[in-house]
Parts: C-alpha cells; sequence; structure tokens
C-alpha cells in the first residue's frame, strides 16, 4: 500500500521537475518498458510450462513480444556463399595511392628569381589510408628534379573525446591559408609575393610536429576552429632549431560562414613564432585571410568566383656585424596579395592576382633572390610588387593546363616580364582536400 | 502483489534513470549525402528521426563542395547514409574526417553505404581507365532511381534504425511496412502508365538513368557526353544526331544541371524533344518527397512521348 502510495509520488515529483512534453514522452516509455517486462515475463513462465499471470497481457505498442506480434520487416531468402573472397581481396587493404605530375616551363626575363626553362618541377606520390577505427594516415611525397622530399606525412586522430582532432606528423602548418595548399590545388603556377618572401615559399612553413584542433561553440550559422601546432621549429629561411628548445608555436583561428546556399566567406588569423634563421632572437609572423566564394548549385559546375587576400606581418631578429660585437635588430616586413578567379565555362578559368611584399635587404627567399647589392645584412627592406593574369583550362578533372602572364618589379629595380605555362596531371584515387 | 512490487520498483529505477538524463531529444540524427536517402529516411523513421541532407536535389552529386557548414551537422549525426560507388568521393571524406564524430568514419557503427543493399547496374568489366572518361569502376551510382531499390533502400533503413533504437523497431518496421504497400501500389501506376513506351530508345545526357530506364522499359542508346565527364564535341554530337535520325529517337533526357545549348540543339535537329528530368527529390520544389520524383518524371515523360510520336 505505502509502495503504491510512493511510486506515483515520487513520479510525479519527478515529472514536475521536467517539462511536460518530456514528461508525458517519459511516462509512454516507462509504460511501454513496463508492458515489455510483464510479456518477457509471461515467455518465461510459458517457457517453465506454468500459465502466464494475468497482468502478462501483450502491448500493442512494444517491439518484438511474443503474444502480440508487432509487424516485422519480411527478409530476403538468404543465399549461402561459399568459400572466401579470394587472393584478390588482400588487395583491398592497400592503401590508395595516386601520383600527381606538376610541369612548369617559362619564356621571358626573370630578373632575380629564375625558374628554369623547362622544369619536371614536382610528382606528387601520396599514400592514403584508415590505420584503424581510431586513426587515419596520408602521406604525400614530393620528387623534384634533383631530390626527394617528405612534404606531408601524418596520422590524424578521428576519434577523440570532446570534439579535439590530433594529428601527428610533418605538415604543412595552418598559417594562413596558401601556405597549407599543396602545388597541385594552387589557382597559379606559382605562390604569392609575400608567401616567396616571408612564409618560405613553395616549401612554406612545412615541419614535424604535433597539431591540436577543435570545433569551438560559436552563434548559429558560424563554424569556428581553433588550432594549436608545435613543431621543431626547422622550416627553410623562416625558422631554424639550433637546440631542442627552438620549438616553433602556430595559432589559428578561423571562421566560416554561408552567406546563402551559394556564397559564404572564410576569415582567419594566423600567428607563428619560433627561432630566426637570421639571427639569435624570434622570428614572428601575424597573418589575416580572407575568402569569398559564390558557386551556384544550379550551375556549379560551369560558373564560380573565389575572391583572396592574405595578409603577414613580420617581425623577424637579424644578427648586424657591428663593431665591437654583432647585434641584433629586428626588421619588420609586411606583404600581401589580392587575387580573383573566375569560372566562366565548363572547362575555363580566368584569374587575376595583385602582390606587394617588403623583405629583408639581404634575407633569403624561395625562389632564392640573388645577393643583395651589399652582403652585409641590415635591416633595410626592399619592396616587390606583381601582378599576374592566369588562364586555365581542365580537359577533365584529372588534368590541367594553365598560362600565367607575371609582371614582378623587385626591390632592387629590375622589372621581370614572363610567361609561365604548366601541365598537371593526376593518376590513381588522390583524396579531396579540405575547403 | 509481490510481481507488481517488482515492477513498479523497476520502472521507478528506470524512471530515476531517465530523469536523471539531460531532456535532450532522443531523435536519432541522420545526416544523408542525397536527398533520395533522406526521403526514404524519413518515409521509415517517421518522428523518431531528425534527417539532413549534404547536396541539394537541383545539383550535381559528383561536385558538392565540402563546407565547413556541413561539419557541423557531420558533428552530431549518429548515422551517415552515403550513395557509395565513389558518388561522393570528390568531397565526402574530409567532411567525414574533420566532424571528429568517430560513429560515421567508414565501417562505424553509424556508417551505412546504401549501394550494399541496391541492385547495381553497369559495373564495368575488363580493363578500366580514366581513358573511358570519369568512369564509376565499382558500378553507376544512380541507383535511387528504380522503386525496387528505393524499397531495399527503405528496408535497409529500418534494419539500421531499429538496431539503433530497439523500442520503437516496432514502429519503424510498422512505418516500412506502409511504404512497401504504398510503394507497391504506386509503381503499377507508373508502370502502367509507360507500359505503352516500353521498348522506346532514348539518349540521355549523362549516365544518369540506367536503373531508371531499366525498371520503366527505356532503352538508353547513346549519351550527349562523348565519355563521362567529358563536355559534347561536335564531332560526337553530328553522332548523336546521325544516330537518333537512323533510329527515329525523338527524346533526350536531360539532368538539370546541365547546360541545354547542346541537347536542344540535337533536338531541333531531329525534330525531337529535351525531357528535362530531376534524377532527385527536390530538383524542383514541388518533388519532395520519393513517389513525387517518380510521379513529376514519369509525366514528363508520357507527355513528350505522346507529342513526338
Amino acid at each position: 500500500m505505502r509502495i503504491s502510495l510512493f511510486v506515483p509520488a515520487l513520479l510525479g515529483l519527478l515529472a514536475a521537475q521536467l517539462p511536460a512534453q518530456d514528461t508525458s514522452e517519459l511516462l509512454n516509455r516507462m509504460k511501454a518498458m513496463e508492458d515489455r517486462i510483464k510479456a518477457l515475463e509471461a515467455e518465461v513462465q510459458a517457457l517453465k510450462g506454468q500459465a502466464a499471470p494475468a497482468a502478462a497481457a501483450a502491448p500493442a505498442a512494444v517491439a518484438a513480444t511474443p503474444v502480440a506480434p508487432a509487424p516485422s520487416i519480411p527478409q530476403e531468402p538468404q543465399r549461402v556463399n561459399l568459400g572466401g573472397a579470394g587472393p584478390a581481396a588482400a588487395k583491398v587493404l592497400n592503401p590508395d595511392i595516386s601520383a600527381i605530375g606538376d610541369f612548369i616551363g617559362a619564356a621571358g626575363y626573370g630578373a632575380n628569381r629564375k625558374i628554369p626553362a623547362l622544369e619536371m618541377h614536382e610528382s606528387e606520390l601520396a599514400f592514403q589510408e584508415v590505420i584503424d577505427p581510431y586513426a587515419r594516415a596520408d602521406f604525400f611525397i614530393s620528387f623534384g628534379e634533383h631530390g626527394v622530399d617528405l612534404e606531408e606525412g601524418f596520422l590524424t586522430f578521428t576519434a577523440l573525446p570532446a570534439g579535439l582532432q590530433l594529428k601527428v606528423g610533418k605538415m604543412r602548418a595552418a598559417f594562413g591559408k596558401v601556405n597549407t595548399l599543396h602545388n597541385h590545388v594552387l589557382p597559379w603556377a606559382d605562390r604569392p609575393l609575400v608567401s616567396q618572401n616571408l612564409v618560405g615559399g613553395e616549401d612554406g612553413i612545412d615541419d614535424a610536429g604535433l597539431s591540436l584542433s577543435r570545433i569551438l561553440p560559436a552563434p548559429k550559422g558560424i563554424f569556428l576552429e581553433g588550432v594549436a601546432q608545435v613543431y621543431r621549429g626547422d622550416s627553410t629561411n623562416v625558422f631554424q632549431a639550433d637546440k631542442r628548445t627552438d620549438v616553433s608555436t602556430i595559432g589559428h583561428l578561423h571562421a566560416y560562414h554561408d552567406f546563402s546556399e551559394s556564397t559564404n566567406f572564410d576569415v582567419g588569423g594566423s600567428y607563428a613564432r619560433g627561432h630566426s634563421p637570421f639571427g639569435d632572437g624570434t622570428n614572428q609572423l601575424y597573418g589575416a585571410d580572407l575568402t569569398l566564394r559564390w558557386k551556384p548549385l544550379r550551375r556549379a559546375i560551369y560558373h564560380s568566383f573565389v575572391g583572396r587576400s592574405e595578409l603577414v606581418w613580420a617581425r623577424t631578429t637579424v644578427t648586424l656585424p657591428s663593431l665591437p660585437f654583432p647585434r641584433a635588430a629586428t626588421t619588420k616586413p609586411f606583404g600581401y596579395y589580392v587575387s580573383g578567379d573566375y569560372q566562366f565555362g565548363r572547362r575555363w578559368f580566368f584569374g587575376a592576382r595583385f602582390d606587394r611584399s617588403q623583405r629583408g635587404a639581404c634575407l633569403p627567399t624561395n625562389p632564392d633572390t640573388t645577393p643583395c647589392d651589399t652582403p652585409i645584412p641590415s635591416t633595410r627592406l626592399l619592396q616587390d610588387t606583381g601582378g599576374s593574369l592566369v588562364l586555365t583550362y581542365w580537359p577533365s578533372e584529372f588534368s590541367q593546363i594553365r598560362g600565367q602572364l607575371r609582371r614582378t618589379r623587385y626591390g632592387e629595380g629590375l622589372t621581370a616580364n614572363e610567361l609561365i605555362f604548366q601541365f598537371m596531371f593526376s593518376m590513381g584515387a588522390h583524396g579531396a582536400h579540405p575547403f | 502483489m509481490i510481481v507488481s512490487i517488482k515492477f513498479q520498483t523497476l520502472a521507478v529505477a528506470m524512471a530515476a534513470a531517465l530523469a536523471g538524463a539531460s531532456h535532450a531529444a532522443s531523435k536519432i540524427n541522420l545526416v544523408t549525402s542525397t536527398q533520395d536517402l533522406a526521403a526514404l529516411a524519413r518515409e521509415v523513421g517517421g518522428d523518431k528521426v531528425n534527417v539532413e541532407s549534404i547536396a541539394m536535389g537541383y545539383q550535381d552529386p559528383h561536385f558538392v563542395e565540402p563546407k565547413p557548414s556541413f561539419v557541423l551537422k557531420l558533428q552530431k549525426a549518429d548515422l551517415l547514409a552515403v550513395v557509395g560507388l565513389q558518388l561522393e568521393i570528390g568531397w565526402l571524406p574530409p567532411l567525414q574526417t574533420q566532424s571528429r564524430n568517430a560513429k560515421i568514419q567508414v565501417g562505424g557503427t553509424g556508417y551505412m553505404d546504401m549501394s550494399q543493399y541496391c541492385q547495381i547496374l553497369e559495373i564495368p568489366t575488363g580493363q578500366v581507365t580514366r581513358a573511358m572518361g570519369d568512369v564509376h569502376p565499382l558500378g553507376n551510382p544512380h541507383y535511387w532511381l528504380d522503386p525496387n531499390n528505393g524499397r531495399r533502400i527503405a528496408k535497409a533503413f529500418a534494419d539500421k534504425l531499429s538496431q539503433l533504437d530497439a523500442a520503437d523497431g516496432a514502429y519503424f518496421a510498422g512505418r516500412y511496412a506502409d511504404l512497401d504497400q504504398r510503394l507497391t501500389a504506386a509503381e503499377k501506376g507508373w508502370v502502367a502508365k509507360m507500359a505503352p513506351y516500353r521498348g522506346r530508345k532514348v539518349i540521355t545526357y549523362h549516365r544518369s538513368w540506367p536503373n531508371f530506364c531499366e525498371r520503366f522499359g527505356l532503352e538508353v542508346v547513346d549519351y550527349v557526353e562523348p565519355r563521362p565527364g567529358i563536355p559534347p564535341t561536335p564531332s560526337h554530337t553530328l553522332e548523336v544526331i546521325n544516330i537518333m535520325k537512323r533510329e527515329g529517337i525523338k527524346l533526350i533526357l536531360v539532368e538539370p544541371y546541365f547546360d541545354l545549348r547542346t541537347p536542344n540543339s540535337i533536338a531541333r535537329a531531329v525534330g525531337g524533344e529535351v525531357a528535362q528530368l530531376m534524377p532527385s527529390v527536390g530538383g524542383v520544389k514541388e518533388i519532395t518527397n520519393y513517389f513525387q520524383l517518380f510521379d513529376y518524371d514519369i509525366n514528363i515523360l508520357v507527355n513528350l512521348f505522346q507529342k513526338v510520336k
């Protein structure tokens, strides 16, 4: 009796703490479970050869009770397959393998930064696969004419709690946009001047380390992601690790928003810090990147537009060979680019880019600049300005032919006018790169 | 009395456990790659599932931008259902990786490749190379355009949803049985409407219609694309015109995301018609479910076959 009063009282107390809608649902579920328990008990009693209790009437609304059978899904007849899958099936566990070739030629006057007349610039070999239920691996090996380099090789842990994602290995750092892109994904045959001067050019900030990222809470409709990375601290022309403590760190915050199903906007802020390769001190980079995309869904394969811009501020320690002792000083170059790429046909893209970037007068870039006119490093800055027009034709999804007219006025007073042409082709199952 | 007390005690314990849980939705969050899978999932799942689709019905499902906003949907998903056969290979994998959702990774408990449950046509035999165009080496992925495959997809959803939510298994089974009944009746109507045109030859723009054409008795003779993914060329367009004239073919089936200039010029040359059919639910706003997809397409075909006879 007390129990029969206690139960409704407790239920009433619990129900009072829940929204009305949840209470009703909760009580329905409890009733369903109670009925199911009674039905199961009846079945047990029947199996034991005893009469089922009167209270074990089958419910109508509960799955799979023996008393009132629920509608069941008709099963197609099972065929018995004999034998295994055969030896060829062992290959299904091989990684996805692909190769991408990038051939570049150039004509005209290249001034301080010459690229060869004809060059098999890069061949990228990729191996990509799921390792186990917890991680996947991606390896990208780049072959130049004169050497082999591990461009990226990293493990991604896809099953971490709290929305975290960890990557471990060698990877292109999450600084800005262009630094994260492989050559074959760029909309140009080269990299912007600011990337060449301040962010390591084609090699970029590309180092061994760890990367932790998380999707952060944000207002509805905003995608916000934070990335924190630590690397060994070696990236040509950007960071140099002379000792173990010279690790470099990168932080990146990235926000994305859909204005409509066709138009979206992406903005990011980056910070990178490491040991300077030019002096006993730090090299710090501050970056901002903006990307605007338009792609009407009904005509997505025929028309699209992407507008991009990145700004980079550097604070680089250089050692000046002054007397009586060398002294450290800081150069503060700044650079940016603005570009637009418009698809005007199923296979045709037209683009334009404006570049402006400072650099330390005697500091190397990638591609190399010829040595500065005074051999002594200084904090003097030179400014390079350039513009490009780009036309790209896609015979298919798997090949591209590109022509780029590039004019660059270098800080030394030289002006380069070049025609660069590029052929790219892809074999195998190369996975899609992130957006 | 003792049995009754035991049940009440157990019910109290369960109520306490349930009340202690946050009052989050008990619905299953299901994300599909296409609107067609979403439509079938809604038929079976009813009000026990939240269903969202990534690709829209009027866009080419081969070329979807892997936008970060889709990552937010996938992060919360209990189940991801894909068409498979490499239809989504150009855009879905980075979204899955970035979702941080272990359930929906390939092989995970919440990952469904619906092609495994369906009859697949045009599985290449012999050597397969990209000289054949953007070929699908595992078979043609547009298999949802056969109501029999729609039935199989729905059954697979019912089975999977019952696994994830055993308490509502009878509900899903009931909804599947109801869908099966309605689909069988509707299919009879569609077959009857298309019966006078059984054996008719057609041209299609892309290889999107083999399952549809096989089911409703149409024969696809050639394609406006010289190879899958390769835009029409003048020489191939002339070949198509010649074939159509020679064999008396009057109809060209085109999806809404392809340019109509070449199909229209072919149709003018042969005195035929372009049938702009919808390959997916949501292709136009009046197609809101799987049944309306076939109603819409078959009505257009019947009207045009009558016009060109």
